[in-house]
Parts: structure tokens; C-alpha cells; sequence
């Protein structure tokens, strides 16, 4: 029972009230499903943005000092005195590098793929996938899509701001990042999105908590559901050291403190104003005390997808679903306490790497837990290739590639070799590339249905994977081979080094080119996706013959999200039961059918 | 547009509490990281130091304990405001509303004394490390009193007409900003030592 | 619109009497506990065993506010959970970074005094 008197008031609202306006509607809408497309579109937006930088960057590292074709004249152009430039007579310039290397970063992590895993799937789906009505503060939700908007557009004006974008990496390393342009909005950007997180993260907690549908326990949770959860409390506990090291740099910027400024530093030969005693070390820990459960923010939404989909392709239930449960809660602590292995090169002792060294090894064990789960999942299961389905498996060994890399990181004396190299880069991005990004096609593909009550089309969807997931690995596996040949990440022209031209003056032509060809099959995704909305074959209630609770509703679902109460009666990946006609059995479906 | 959400003020049958209570915990344990953060970050800067200046000798501690008595008190009437609106004593409780939000407007008074004083010698932020983590720290904290006195203010005010719809829920929105208004005054008595008296 | 006062947690206008002489005995300790804690700072003991002290009191009045303010001495087993939570965080935050640097050669020579 759910226990409230108020659920009368249901049907007085829709007598009483005038249909609403356009504008509460869908654009402040307080409908989990409006904030959550909301969200993902704003975020395909950014990631089409941050991957144009990289394409811009990619030029640069192929044919160093050539003119940038198309853009070059454009970069170049002298918006007014005091704008910083890109570039300078078509070529890219150092700041202009460094400054689409720094954004690139945010906007993929902070506007692009927090915002589509969490803000998008997951304020979609999750409230679907539990039988809730809407999110627990339907308010507080709305208000962290319009808190993370502006912070976004904070950041991509930064551009256009006086000492331009940010040039410090997205990690904003003091003291370079306090003395250089551009980091102020950068640094109130963040501000902006780290709040608009935090409220988002209350909510998903309360509601998965508080808002299930009767009989469904937190056993009988969609591994989804799960992920979401623990992305969650990490969002919740880790943001906030950022926030406050976001202030403290601010504070150095813009008051002339010296939180992260050391004593005695020079600045082009001359003494810096700052009166010194800060400890840029600082700033590391602040900023890795976040980042590192980040990426984990970056990567269990996409396995709780992941799940989903090989689940209902396979026609199997998950394999270890209890396993995975606790491997992901497992991970979502361990991952506050393995942050220094980013700054193993920092000059700690002995006794604290070698402390972090274990927990980092340790860390490893759940991930592997949940890959192994999903691999032996698929055994034996009638499995149907769709797009989602091709995207979702694809996600096991890249993801896998992506881990096994970070080992050598994570040991500190092969670090000593590999920090700051292209190897790192290569790691980072098999996990996030072809790892979390292709989860978020998969979800996409997915659903679709559930959202417009069209699928996309199975062609342009196989046309958008192959080549994607062939290109994805051109991009990524001669970094890692650059990075075990020593050649350092965040250089503008690695040739002028010897070693950096046997490394990169074939290698960069290869990573660039694939890169190139890898946006141009996002035009059928992109085409399908439009057109799909429009012209895509209508389907019914539940397409896909899935036996979550999400499917349970019309599609799309209408304000309330389902008709009569939803009750839940069984574990969530009943397929392929025996003693039925059915190859699945939907958690909402009574007893008695 | 409105639906009904669950468990707004009743109790949820598992956790035992309704939905704003438990959105307050999850707040405030961010909040604890936030100030963690802040407290590791003068923890690292001073045990780093060659030396650091006891802050007795530096800011006026006098001043700074009556601001911590003011705290407490308004600690004290603000759990008062929500035990008279459970005991159904509106009036009153509203009255130890305002008395909460007027000691609240008295520890900024205080604050801008200190400051303005500070600034007055010319000792700002930049100043030193030391002066950097008090301006901050307090400031912050600063900050966080503001937000409350908002909520408070708001809850005595136009937000008391829920008292009359829904009484439950108006009393669990005081004692859930009480929540928030008692970490603040906790923020407080562990930064008022670390900062004037060690 | 009388609501089911069970579900706050609190019953009845007697039970909440006995709370408010709570409050005022916890505010009179918290006001002993202020002075007592400025009291020592006058005192000027060696750097850490100031810290150890002053700490040590803070921790008693914030226990005093959390239990008896904040209602925690009765609360559910789902926040007792999350500030254990929170609390094994906070402490690796508060004291991992400067560990982390204790042994440190040479950015942060530490002149132990």
C-alpha cells in the first residue's frame, strides 16, 4: 500500500485543472521523462561539441603547423582586442591546443556523458523501472537540469570570454591553472554543474528508496536500477571536496590567496604576487578525491545498461546478478579510496603508494566480477543481434581492453613508465569510448521505443556500429603502443622531439583519419534517430519482449507513467521459463496468467 | 499536473521515514564533505608550515564566543519551533521561528563587525595562509547561515500558510530545516576552535 | 485535517515535554562546554595537545547537538547507515592527503618544530 490519502488528488487535478501550457509542458516540466530527454539531448549536443575540439586537435597532431582546411580562417579570426585566439594564419596555436584539449575533457566528462548516463537514462528510466509516478521531488529535479544548463553554457562561453577557454587540462592543476587565462569559467562552470549533480543524486537515492512499487524488493532491482543507485552516493560524497577545491582556486584567482600557490615561485623570471605557503599537492588530492569515483560515475550507469540489454537479447536471466549487486556497491566504496594513483609520480613514500597501489589492485575485482558476469551470460543464450544488442556486446572487450590497461597504472613501478604518456589516454578512452559511449547507444537504441513508440531502423543502426567499433579501435589502440614508446600526452607538436617522430609522425596520421571517418558514420546514427522520431515503425507496449517494469507502460508513457498501480511479482530477467510458451515472463505480470 | 508522490510526510513503511527527511540526511552528508574538504585543506596547509600563528593572537576570541553562544541559542529555539508545532502550538512555534532567524541575523551582525575590522587593518584573504582558511572557512559558513535564515524566514512567513492545509507536513519541513539549521550551528563548533583558539 | 501524529516519529504532547527538558539541559551543557573550551585555549598548551583538546571538546557539544537537536539518538537504521557511510569518507579525506605527503623529499620540506 502506499500509504498516502492524497492519491484522490490525482483525479481532481486532471478535472479541475486546463491542460498546461507549452512552457510548463516541455520546458519547465516537472515530468522526470520531459527533464530526462532534456537532459540527453542537451548532452548529445555537448558531446557533438567536445568532439569537434578533438577533431580540430587531431589536425594538429597529424600535420603539425599546417593550415587547420575548412576551419583554419575561422580559428584565426580576431573576434575583437583582448580575444584569445585558437589559432593563428589557419594553424592551430599552443594555447589554442591546450585550451580544446582542457574543454574537450570537461565537456565530455561534465556536459556530455554524466549528464546522458545519469541525468538522461537514469531520470528516465529509473523512476519506469521501479513503477514510480515521477521522481521523488519532481521540483528539485527539474531544477538540476536548469542549474546544469547554465553551467554548460558558462563553459562553452569561456571561449569567447576575455584570456579564453581554460588551457589547464580538465584537471586544472595549480599552480599552472591559477595563473593561466580562462580558468575562472571554468571554475564557476563547474560550481554550477557540481550543485546541479548534488540535487540530482538526492533524488535518485530518495526515490529509488522510497518510491517502489509494491513487491519489488531491492533484490528484485533491474542491475540498472542498481548502478544508478550507487552512481549515485558516489555523485553525493565525491562531488564535494571538487566544490570546495573549486572555491579555494577561485578563491587564489580572483582574491590573490595562496591555497595552491607554494612559497617562493617564479613566473617568467620574476616573482609571482602570491604571498605563497599553499601546496599545489592540495589541489591534487581535492580534485582526485573526485575524480577518480567519477569515472566510476562514467562507467556503472553504462554496465547497468549494458545488463539490460544482453539480459533481454539473450533470452537468459543475468548470470550472478547477486554477484554483480555486490561487486557494484563493493566498487562504489573502494573507489573513494583509491585516488592517489594518479599522482604516484608526485614524490610520496613508499608506504602510501604502495597503500593506494592495493586498494587500486583490490578495485579491480569488482570490475572484473561484473565483466565476467556478463560474459557468462551470454552462454548458451538464443542470442538476438539487434543494435542494441551488437553495441552492448561489443561493450565486454573493449571494456575489457580498457581495465587491463589501467593495471599497469596502477602498479606503481610500471607507472613510473606510463604516467602522463598516450598509454594513459588509450586506457582512459577504451573504458569511456568504446566503453561507455557505445553502452549509451545501446540505452538509445533500446529505448526508443519506450520513448516515441517508434523503433529506429536495424540498417542504419548496423551501418552506424561496424564501422564505429572498427574506427573506435584505429583511434585508440596505436595510443596505447605511442604511450609504451614513452610519447607524452598534452603536446602540441610531439615531432619536434626524435622519438616523438617515430612515434607519432605515422601513428597521428592513422589515430586522425580513423577519427575523421568515425564522425562521418555518425551521420547515420544521426539521420535514423530524426527520422525514427517521424517516420520509425510504430511498435507496441513492449517491443522488445523485456520483462522490466519500464515496459509495463505505454509508450510513451503518459504523465504518471502507468495506468493502474504497478505491482511487481517475481525477479527481473524471467526469460526463457520453464513450463511456458513465452520465452520470458514480465516482472508485472500476475501470478495467474 | 500534480500527482500524488508517496511517503511526502508519512513515513515510509522500510525506512521508517518520509521523503524530505531522509533527501535532509543525504544533503547534509554532502555538506560534511563539503566542510571535510575544507577542514583537510587546513589541516594539510597548517601541519605543512613552517610555522602558523595561533589564532587567539590574531582575532578577536571575545567576540567570536558570544557569536558561539548565539549559535547554540538559536539551535535551541529553532528545536523549540518544532516541538510546539508538534505539541499543535502554532503560534508559539512560529514565534520561536522568528526568534531563531533574529539570533541567526545577529551572529552575521557579529561577523560583519569581525570582518569589517579585519579589512579596516588591511588584512584581507591574500593576506596569509592563515588569514586565507578564516576568510574562507567562516565565509562559507557565512554563506550557509544566509541559506538558512532564508529557509527559516520563509518557513515563518509565507511558507506558513502549509500549517493550515497540512499540518504534518509544515512540521516536518521545520524539522527538516532544523536539521539543516543544527549542522550549521555543528559546522560552527568545531570551526570556531580550530580557527580562534588553537 | 487531523494527520496521524505516529508517523513523525513523536507521540503525544507529553512526550514532546520531556524532550524540551532535554533541550534545555543539553543547552546549558553546551554553554559549560564553550567556556570550558575557551578557558584552555587561555591556558596556551603545547600546539597539540591544544588541538587533542580543543578537538575533543567540539566533538562532545557536536555529539550533544547531533543526538539530541538533530534527534540521531532515535533515528532509523537507514541514516545511521549513510552517516557511517560519510563518516569513513571523511575521515580518509580528512587525514589521507597529509599522510600522503608526511614523508614527502622535497616539495613540502616540513620543518618539524
Amino acid at each position: 500500500m502506499s500509504g498516502d490519502h492524497h492519491s484522490h488528488g490525482h483525479s481532481h487535478a486532471s478535472h479541475a485543472q486546463h491542460a498546461p501550457g507549452f512552457w510548463r509542458s516541455y520546458v519547465f516540466s516537472v515530468d522526470h521523462k520531459v527533464i530526462g530527454v532534456q537532459y540527453a539531448v542537451t548532452a548529445l549536443v555537448f558531446l557533438f561539441i567536445g568532439y569537434s575540439l578533438i577533431m580540430i586537435m587531431r589536425w594538429q597532431l597529424a600535420y603539425p603547423g599546417k593550415e587547420i582546411p575548412l576551419l583554419g580562417e575561422l580559428l584565426s579570426k580576431q573576434l575583437y582586442s583582448g580575444f584569445q585566439n585558437l589559432a593563428s594564419g589557419g594553424v592551430l596555436l599552443p594555447e589554442g591546443y591546450n585550451a580544446l584539449g582542457a574543454m574537450h575533457g570537461t565537456i565530455m566528462v561534465f556536459l556530455g556523458i554524466v549528464p546522458l548516463a545519469v541525468g538522461g537514462f537514469g531520470n528516465y528510466v529509473m523512476p519506469l523501472q521501479i513503477g514510480a509516478p515521477d521522481m521523488a521531488f519532481p521540483r528539485l529535479n527539474m531544477l538540476s537540469y536548469w542549474v546544469f544548463l547554465p553551467g554548460g553554457l558558462i563553459m562553452l562561453a569561456s571561449f569567447f570570454l576575455p584570456g579564453g577557454a581554460a588551457q589547464s587540462g580538465w584537471t586544472s592543476y595549480a599552480p599552472l591553472a591559477v595563473i593561466n587565462f580562462g580558468q575562472t569559467a571554468w571554475l564557476v562552470g563547474m560550481i554550477f554543474l557540481i550543485t546541479s549533480s548534488l540535487l540530482g543524486s538526492i533524488n535518485f537515492i530518495v526515490t529509488i528508496a522510497h518510491l517502489r512499487a509494491r513487491g519489488l524488493s531491492m533484490y528484485r532491482l533491474p542491475f540498472f536500477v542498481w548502478a544508478q543507485l550507487v552512481t549515485a552516493f558516489l555523485l553525493l560524497l565525491a562531488f564535494p571536496p571538487l566544490e570546495a577545491a573549486g572555491i579555494l582556486q577561485l578563491m587564489d584567482r580572483v582574491a590573490g590567496t595562496s591555497f595552491f600557490m607554494p612559497s617562493g615561485l617564479v613566473i617568467s623570471g620574476k616573482a609571482a604576487e602570491w604571498t605563497g605557503g599553499g601546496s599545489p599537492l592540495l589541489w591534487q588530492h581535492l580534485f582526485w578525491f573526485l575524480a577518480h569515483p567519477e569515472v566510476y560515475v562514467l562507467i556503472l550507469p553504462a554496465m547497468g545498461i549494458v545488463a539490460e540489454v544482453i539480459a533481454n537479447n539473450t533470452r537468459k536471466p543475468l548470470w550472478g546478478y547477486r554477484s554483480m549487486v555486490y561487486a557494484a556497491v563493493f566498487l562504489g566504496f573502494m573507489s573513494f579510496i583509491v585516488w592517489a594513483h594518479h599522482m604516484f609520480m608526485t614524490g610520496m613514500s613508499t608506504k602510501m603508494s604502495t597503500f593506494f597501489q592495493a586498494t587500486t589492485m583490490i578495485i579491480s575485482i569488482p570490475s572484473v566480477i561484473i565483466l565476467t558476469a556478463l560474459v557468462i551470460s551470454l552462454w548458451g543464450g538464443s542470442i538476438r543481434f539487434n543494435t542494441p544488442m551488437l553495441f552492448a556486446t561489443a561493450f565486454l572487450p573493449m571494456f575489457a581492453i580498457g581495465g587491463l590497461t589501467g593495471l599497469p597504472l596502477g602498479l606503481t613501478t610500471s607507472d613510473i613508465h606510463l604516467h602522463d604518456t598516450y598509454y594513459v589516454i588509450g586506457h582512459f578512452h577504451y573504458v569511456v569510448a568504446p566503453g561507455t559511449i557505445f553502452a549509451m547507444f545501446a540505452g538509445i537504441y533500446y529505448w526508443f521505443p519506450k520513448v516515441t513508440g517508434r523503433k529506429m531502423s536495424e540498417t542504419l543502426g548496423k551501418i552506424h556500429f561496424w564501422p564505429t567499433f572498427i574506427c573506435m579501435n584505429l583511434i585508440f589502440f596505436p595510443m596505447l603502443i605511442q604511450g609504451m614508446g614513452g610519447l607524452s600526452r598534452r603536446t602540441y607538436d610531439p615531432q619536434v622531439y626524435e622519438a616523438g617522430q617515430a612515434l607519432a609522425a605515422t601513428l597521428h596520421k592513422v589515430i586522425t583519419h580513423s577519427a575523421y571517418l568515425m564522425a562521418a558514420f555518425q551521420v547515420p546514427f544521426i539521420i535514423n534517430f530524426f527520422r525514427s522520431i517521424w517516420a520509425g515503425e510504430k511498435v507496441s507496449q513492449n517491443p522488445w519482449h523485456a520483462t522490466t517494469l519500464e515496459w509495463a507502460a505505454p509508450s510513451p508513457p503518459p504523465h504518471g507513467n502507468f495506468v493502474g498501480e504497478p505491482v511487481v511479482y517475481r525477479d527481473p530477467y524471467v526469460y526463457s521459463p520453464v513450463g511456458r510458451s513465452d520465452d520470458y515472463l514480465p516482472q508485472f505480470v500476475g501470478p495467474e496468467v | 499536473m500534480e500527482m500524488s508522490i508517496p511517503y511526502q510526510y508519512k513515513a515510509h513503511p522500510v525506512t521508517g521515514i518520509p521523503n524530505g527527511k531522509f533527501a535532509m540526511w543525504l544533503f547534509l552528508a554532502s555538506e560534511v564533505m563539503l566542510f571535510g574538504a575544507l577542514f583537510s585543506s587546513y589541516v594539510m596547509l597548517r601541519y605543512n608550515a613552517p610555522e602558523w600563528p595561533h589564532g587567539y593572537t590574531l582575532l578577536n576570541v571575545p567576540l567570536a564566543t558570544v557569536n558561539t553562544m548565539v549559535l547554540i541559542t538559536s539551535s535551541v529555539s529553532m528545536v523549540m519551533a518544532w516541538a510546539q508545532l508538534k505539541m499543535g502550538n502554532f503560534a508559539r512555534g512560529r514565534m520561536y521561528l522568528w526568534v531563531t532567524v533574529l539570533l541567526a541575523c545577529g551572529f552575521l551582525v557579529v561577523k560583519y563587525f569581525e570582518y569589517s575590522h579585519k579589512f579596516h587593518l588591511g588584512i584581507y584573504p591574500s593576506k596569509s595562509t592563515f588569514y586565507a582558511v578564516y576568510f574562507t572557512m567562516t565565509g562559507l559558513h557565512g554563506l550557509h547561515v544566509v541559506g538558512g535564515i532564508i529557509a527559516i524566514a520563509y518557513l515563518a512567513g509565507p511558507g506558513a500558510s502549509l500549517w493550515h492545509r497540512n499540518p504534518d507536513f509544515y512540521a516536518n519541513r521545520v524539522e527538516n530545516t532544523g536539521l539543516y539549521w543544527h549542522f550549521v550551528d555543528l559546522v560552527w563548533i568545531f570551526l570556531f576552535p580550530s580557527l580562534y583558539l588553537i | 485535517m487531523a494527520q496521524h501524529a505516529a508517523d513523525a516519529g513523536h507521540h503525544g504532547v507529553e512526550e514532546i515535554r520531556k524532550h524540551v527538558r532535554t533541550y534545555i539541559v543539553v543547552f546549558v551543557a553546551l554553554a559549560a562546554l564553550t567556556v570550558v573550551t575557551v578557558a584552555i585555549s587561555y591556558v596556551h598548551l603545547p600546539t597539540t595537545q591544544a588541538i587533542a583538546l580543543a578537538v575533543l571538546v567540539a566533538s562532545v557539544k557536536a555529539a550533544l547537538v547531533a543526538l539530541f537537536f538533530m534527534h540521531l539518538i532515535s533515528e532509523r537504521k537507514v541514516i545511521y547507515a549513510v552517516l557511517v557511510l560519510v563518516a569513513i569518507f571523511f575521515v580518509a579525506l580528512l587525514f589521507l592527503p597529509g599522510f600522503t605527503e608526511l614523508e614527502q623529499q622535497g616539495w613540502m620540506n616540513r620543518n618539524v618544530p
